[in-house]
């Protein structure tokens, strides 16, 4: 948190200050991969602890969007950023800004989990011991706290040296759930984590993540439109780059401004 | 339903080619090794183990190329793995895509196939020459790190190129850095292939003769080397001297040290298989 506070630029300061209660803040955001234009000059305000969900049809551009968040775009050979991104109010694409320290702030679930063929206990104590922890005990309390969280201490606790290759999907992905919040963020970045669960595990996910509102701001990808009306408070309509739509989302799924949109929604294509 | 058995057909003349192929392979190497067997194997004991070499046949032994090897062995491992496992992560993971890391690419594999002779007259070049190391076990051992370097970094970048992707973002997105992500996440995934990579490479390396001839390794050295500027004795070179005898016992001999010369090939491979089994293993 202090890291993010500490890389504010000259520029955040003659930023309005409405702009305090959003804890995520896009302004004129254009990504080019080459010179193929992935994302079209979007703004886009998120408010702390509350749940959006970007949808559109694949290749719209919203995991791009949201992986801007934590510069997981950064790998990407030609990649290029135009705009402002800021994260309470710091400009987290400034020259100051260190990765490391953003993506301990802002968390990320991927699509297919991806657990580290380690132990359990050393999955989630992985962001704990990369920071430099050492003491022991600390590191034990949040691991268990962390799994509590993510809704897996009960099926694990007598386990925790166990392969985390063992566990079956749904199990894996709140284990990787359990190891972004071990980190502590205050953000978390879910690019489609339930599109290779079975149903079951995919409604304990989606209940975890209502839960996880409470402490943290989410936003996540979904190409499912039952679950972004079920779990979201805002939803953002992408399509071929651009920002069709971005509202409550309530009004997103019964009463949207655009064609597009209801289109979209309602599988007339997409 | 005509081209149906015809295609049958043909699939299974093909089938029974390739039978007949692998064990034609399988065949010449069992008609090798039972020939050595034969006439070496009795010669094998403690005697001619820990015997120095000999003009008399059969007092000859191979003490001081069995030191000579694992010496030389040795040395090359501390030479070339770091180097080569270094260059391998560099290239892999921080080189940036340019045209000149795509030249550096294409001549590494290239390296990996230059013959060994070459890379013996660069060993005489520079390390007997330039540096003045003479023919010492130092020479031959940089001569051999430079030849099996090119097949240590392919190996490298290979096993760190089966490393799935998703490892990788999981660690840069808990916040470590390349390094951390590199010690932590990658060399633990491709540990195994790595080793294999390595053990292979010493394999060949352990079987080389004509660059060692080149830098001065000796056939007779009635002492084992005690410094890195010592004159040294290898196996194959062993071999490869008795084998220009003319007196028969000679040729015994040398089956024998051929016998030594696998064994401790086959060890080696067996470690590679080993690592290998247990890495695969891990991964599921």
């Amino acid at each position: 948190m202090s890291a993010i506070m500490t890389v504010k630029t000259d520029e955040t300061k003659t930023e309005t200050s409405t702009s305090e209660k959003y804890k995520l803040h896009a302004k004129n955001v254009s990504v080019f991969y080459g010179d193929f234009l992935a994302i079209n000059n979007i703004s886009m305000n998120i408010k702390p602890k509350s749940i959006t969900a970007f949808i559109g049809p694949s290749g719209c551009g919203k995991s791009t969007f949201l992986r801007l968040f934590n510069r997981m775009n950064d790998y990407v050979d030609d990649f290029k950023m135009e705009g402002k991104i800021k994260i309470d109010d710091a400009n987290i694409y400034g020259k100051k800004t260190q990765v490391e320290e953003l993506r301990k702030e802002v968390g990320m679930v991927f699509q297919k989990p991806n657990p580290f063929p380690k132990s359990i206990f050393e999955n989630v104590a992985y962001g704990l011991k990369i920071q430099g922890i050492k003491d022991k005990e600390l590191i034990a309390q949040r691991v268990e706290k962390a799994l509590v969280q993510a809704d897996l201490w009960n099926e694990v606790k007598d386990n925790l040296n166990k392969s985390a290759l063992a566990l079956s999907g749904g199990q894996q992905q709140r284990l990787c759930i359990a190891r972004t919040l071990a980190v502590e963020p205050s953000i978390l970045l879910m690019d489609e984590p339930t599109s290779a669960l079975d149903p079951i595990s995919t409604a304990k996910i989606e209940e975890l993540i209502y839960q996880l509102k409470q402490d943290y701001t989410i936003i996540i990808v979904t190409h499912n439109m039952q679950q972004a009306s079920r779990i979201s408070d805002y939803t953002a309509f992408f399509y071929m780059g651009e920002l069709i739509e971005f509202d409550k989302t309530k009004k997103i799924f019964t009463n949207p401004e655009k064609k597009q949109t209801e289109n979209y929604i309602t599988g007339r294509f997409g | 339903m005509n081209n149906l058995k015809k295609n049958r057909y043909k699939d299974q003349a093909f089938k029974a080619l390739g039978v007949l192929f692998t064990f034609f392979g399988i065949l010449i190497l069992a008609i090798l090794i039972y020939n050595i067997l034969r006439v070496g194997f009795t010669r094998i004991n403690w005697d001619f183990l820990t015997g120095l070499p000999s003009r008399k046949p059969e007092q000859a032994g191979i003490y001081t190329a069995i030191i000579g090897t694992l010496d030389l062995m040795l040395l090359t491992i501390i030479f070339a793995i770091p180097i080569g496992v270094g260059a391998g992560i560099y290239l892999e993971e921080y080189s940036k895509k340019s045209r000149l890391s795509s030249l550096l690419e294409i001549n590494i594999s290239n390296l990996a196939g230059v013959p060994s002779i070459i890379y013996g007259l660069l060993g005489l070049g520079i390390f007997v020459r330039y540096f003045n190391f003479g023919g010492s076990i130092l020479s031959g051992s940089l001569t051999l790190s430079l030849l099996i370097l090119p097949i240590i970094i392919v190996a490298t970048r290979e096993a760190i190129k089966a490393v799935p992707p998703s490892l990788k973002e999981a660690s840069f997105a808990l916040g470590a850095s390349k390094w951390q992500t590199i010690r932590s996440v990658v060399l633990p995934s491709s540990f195994g292939g790595i080793t294999t990579g390595i053990i292979l490479s010493l394999s060949r390396a352990i079987g080389e003769t004509a660059p060692l001839i080149v830098v001065g390794a000796m056939a007779y050295v009635p002492f084992v080397p005690h410094s890195l500027f010592d004159t040294f004795s290898v196996l194959p070179m062993q071999i490869f001297n008795w084998t220009t005898r003319p007196q028969q016992g000679f040729a015994v001999a040398a089956s024998a040290a051929i016998i030594i010369l696998l064994l401790i090939t086959f060890v080696m491979n067996g470690i590679a298989v080993y690592f290998r089994n247990k890495w695969q293993k891990k991964l599921q």
